[in-house]
């Protein structure tokens, strides 16, 4: 003990950090539990807090027996601290101090960077929770009002994952910051997250399976990055989160994809051949495949602005520092300096969109972006593999990525889903045919009824292939009254 | 029928290719290109490290093959080709390990047929231990629960597991090996034995297990006494010694989850130990449910009754308990089968109820008589037994494991 196996149920926050032995972290964290049991009572899952939810606890690091299943009240659940076992002998591996030994303590010089950077994917773990909060009213399914839930309970457990790197590391700033982190609110006029689209309402069930596909895809992303990092402690974390973030692109995709499944056998068994005759598809109770292309449109361009600037002195300051790696850099081969690489990057000039080798340092928010990108692109293959199997018409596709875009290079100008530039005339003539309508909204609202019965599903969206945890089609995945 | 062996494979329609598998992997056996996820039949060693982290479900599938799907069929797939024809009827996966297997399997055959877990029970793990690299565990607890004195000396004996995650469910079993060698100077062969605690351990997030042995101490016709040798090292283990755990093992003899389930226990002897796990699991989830548990347990005497008096302190909402006694003095032998008839009409009205599991588990021959008073009994009630038996087995409401 502590060889950062043992998980410690003993006390309070179950951890393999011993916090026993620490008294100080202990009593910060211990401080901190009340309010972000307040924060979850407050603004948690709205109406279900008393429910039975059959839930999946991470209980050890080891994959073996990783985590756990059973029916659990959310405000109960077990919210601990897991780090990946520690890798003796790590070295860092990129960046200026490449093949140093990794920190075990923050590096005076880059504290504040640090603290800013765990910050930010602190802010985005409550956040989405914020967003969701009242989904569980409409759910489709208990399935999938369970996979909400989970997805809500580990976002709640990566934000403890953050502040106690901020409480244990960082001192009264970093007891500051988990404070903070406990106040602001998504979508809060006053104090609102820290990140755009994490201020965006979740108004439906569309919308979240799209977030997590899209945006919860940006997380693994940066966690991916963040795994990499030099502060050991740092990485032990994502490394151990990332396995928490597989599940949510699984509710992500599957959702999408059972929507679409759902959209499809409607439509075969109507005898609808155009997937444009939206007013016939809407009248069988799913969801058109045109609007849920305008979903997608809507939630992937959001999630490009969180990759920050396409060229970024931060990205490369961090880069450099040896905080924040690329995507999966411990499988790249090349210096890992990259002090005099290039990399090619999607500029904006004089109102058109031009590529630009630009210095690979400078540009690893572009380079990240990219291989979200690619990621996006295996999963909307797979979608488009069910519509191509029922015969129809009709492929999904990511728009370009100059469309509708807040952040970066882009801002400046409105481009089409093609990546044609527009004029302001243009984008507000084209604009409902690219991104969902109030009429779209309002169709899609009028199908979010509630299916509580075990079993049985929501007439816009098909049952899973496989149950979690193997259960059968009508277990009861919630039981509402507790 | 030639070599087989069971193939690691994942489900491309399943997965959702998030790279958990590979990063998990500890010897790089699980590789990719841009369609599929696939695992390489020539470095797989079923460690199944990968198995629990999976968020779908599409890593967790084994085909009995003759000759193994090659990497690039698998990278080719869009889905599972179809399932080669077991040819016992297995579906789920009892154990990888052969030898675990063929007595898991001897054990289920008094059901009449392959037996399907219960619908709504969790999803086991099996085979995570295997014979060159067993999880060890210290034994926390040993002491008898039978009253000293009487022939039956029954132990109960606690493992406890460190740091080393062991999960298991109730009714599964795990694997130990005597130390030492046979006559051939091989290793010995396999035990399974029974978990007797629920899966979060022996208390609430412990990480431990308990089994009940009975030390085998046999007199023979020709004066000599044949000592047990696993069931007699395992009763004399001492505090603190190390004992080498294999599996766990079994995907079919499992409790349902459903807490509104019914659940008929029957057992004589150390056959009480999955049923020990089933209660306790029940009790610690607190009466959620409508679901109620019946015990038929047979011994010789009450002091020969392992667990009697921690029996004598459940309360009857929680186990309706049945304790029958074939060597009481001044009294007629009495048998399960026997207290299960004076019980017809209650057990009537749970064979009819869709809702009700039966379990059988003791020694070979017990099926026999209970299969005998479940065929009077349902025959009194207009019900069809030997149907009705086949229903249950298919649904996963029937189970048979005796030894």
């Amino acid at each position: 003990m502590p060889d950062g196996l043992t998980v410690n149920y003993d006390g309070l926050i179950p951890n393999n950090v011993d916090l026993n032995a620490d008294a100080r972290v202990r009593k910060a964290l211990e401080t901190w539990h009340p309010g972000y049991i307040d924060w979850w009572k407050d603004m948690g899952p709205e109406g279900f807090q008393e429910a039975l939810v059959y839930l999946r606890t991470a209980v050890s690091v080891d994959p073996k027996g990783w985590a756990k299943f059973d029916y659990v009240r959310m405000p109960e659940y077990k919210w601990g601290i897991l780090l990946a076992p520690k890798v003796e002998g790590r070295l860092i591996g990129f960046g200026q101090h490449k093949g140093e030994p990794a920190w075990q303590e923050v590096p005076g010089e880059y504290r504040g960077m640090l603290r800013r950077l765990i910050t930010i994917q602190g802010d985005t773990e409550p956040a989405s929770v914020e967003q969701q909060r009242h989904l569980g009213k409409t759910a489709p399914s208990l399935y999938d009002m369970r996979n909400l839930f989970q997805v809500n309970v580990e976002e709640g457990r990566h934000l403890w994952a953050m502040v106690y790197l901020l409480q244990k590391y960082f001192g009264r700033d970093g007891r500051e910051e988990a404070e903070e982190l406990l106040r602001r609110r998504s979508g809060s006029q006053d104090s609102p997250r820290m990140l755009g689209a994490f201020n965006e309402a979740t108004p439906d069930w569309v919308s979240f399976f799209m977030f997590t596909f899209f945006t919860d895809r940006d997380g693994k992303m940066q966690l991916e990055a963040l795994a990499q990092s030099g502060f050991d402690p740092l990485s032990r974390t994502c490394r151990f989160m990332l396995t928490e973030e597989a599940h949510h692109m699984f509710v992500g995709e599957t959702g999408v994809q059972r929507i679409i499944e759902r959209t499809c056998a409607a439509m075969r068994e109507a005898g609808i051949e155009d997937p444009a005759d939206t007013e016939r598809v809407r009248a069988l109770g799913v969801i058109d495949l045109p609007t849920l292309q305008k979903k997608m449109n809507l939630h992937f361009s959001l999630t490009l602005d969180l990759f920050g600037s396409e060229v970024s002195t931060n990205a490369a300051n961090a880069y450099n520092a040896g905080l924040k790696g690329r995507y999966r850099e411990d499988r790249l081969e090349d210096d890992h300096r990259l002090l005099d690489a290039t990399y090619p990057v999607l500029r904006c000039r004089d109102g058109a969109i031009v590529r630009e080798e630009v210095p690979a340092l400078s540009s690893l928010n572009m380079r990240l972006r990219d291989d979200f990108v690619q990621d996006c692109q295996g999963g909307v293959n797979r979608w488009n593999k069910v519509i191509e199997k029922a015969g129809i018409p009709f492929r999904l596709s990511l728009p370009h990525v100059a469309f509708n875009r807040k952040i970066g290079e882009f801002a400046a100008i409105e481009a089409d889903p093609e990546g044609r530039v527009l004029t302001a005339a243009e984008w507000a003539a084209g604009r409902d045919r690219w991104l969902p309508s109030t009429d779209d909204n309002l169709f899609i609202e009028s199908l979010m009824r509630p299916v509580s019965r075990p079993g049985e599903f929501a007439s816009w969206i098909a049952p899973p292939k496989v149950g979690i945890d193997n259960k059968p089609g009508d277990f009861e995945y919630v039981k509402l009254w507790g | 029928m030639g070599a087989t062996l069971k193939q690691h494979l994942i489900d491309p329609e399943i997965c959702i290719r998030c790279n958990t598998c590979e990063a998990t992997c500890p010897i790089g056996a699980i590789t990719h290109d841009d369609n599929n996820y696939v695992v390489d039949p020539s470095r797989c060693n079923a460690c199944m490290d990968c198995v629990p982290p999976c968020p779908t479900g599409a890593i967790d599938n084994w085909f009995r093959v003759t000759r193994p799907f090659s990497l690039e069929e698998q990278l080719s797939w869009h889905e599972l080709p179809p399932r080669p024809a077991d040819p016992t009827g297995e579906e789920a996966v009892d154990a990888l390990d052969e030898e675990a297997a063929a007595l898991i399997a001897d054990a289920h055959r008094g059901a009449g047929g392959y037996a399907r877990a219960p619908a709504s029970a969790s999803k086991p793990r099996v085979n995570l231990f295997g014979r060159a690299a067993p999880a060890m565990a210290r034994v926390t607890g040993n002491y008898r629960v039978t009253k000293s004195g009487t022939s039956s000396d029954v132990h109960h004996i606690i493992l406890d597991f460190g740091t080393q995650p062991f999960p298991v469910l109730e009714g599964q079993s795990i694997g130990v090996v005597p130390p030492g060698t046979d006559a051939n100077g091989r290793p010995h062969a396999m035990r399974l034995y029974s978990i007797c605690s629920p899966r979060d351990g022996e208390r609430p997030n412990t990480n431990n297990l308990a089994l009940t042995v009975k030390r085998v101490v046999e007199a023979r016709a020709d004066g000599t006494t044949f000592r047990g040798l696993a069931s007699n090292w395992l009763c004399d283990l001492q505090l603190g010694e190390t004992v080498p755990v294999i599996g766990p093992f079994g995907a079919t003899f499992l409790m349902p989850d459903d807490p509104d389930a019914d659940i008929v226990m029957i057992c004589t002897g150390t056959g009480a130990a999955p049923f020990r796990g089933f209660t306790e699991r029940r009790r610690r989830l607190g009466g959620h449910g409508r679901g109620r548990l019946h015990l038929f347990f047979g011994a010789r005497t009450p002091e020969e009754l392992p667990y009697f008096g921690p029996l004598q302190k459940l309360p009857a909402t929680l186990l309706d308990q049945e304790l029958v006694y074939s060597r009481l003095p001044g009294r007629a032998k009495e048998y399960v089968q026997h207290r299960m008839l004076r019980r017809a009409g209650d057990l009537a009205a749970l064979l009819r109820r869709e809702g009700t599991h039966i379990y059988v588990c003791g020694l070979k021959g017990l099926e026999e008589g209970v299969d005998a008073a479940f065929a009077e009994i349902a025959a009194a009630h207009g019900l069809d037994w030997p149907a009705l038996r086949t229903r249950m087995r298919e649904q996963g409401r029937f189970h048979v494991e005796t030894y």
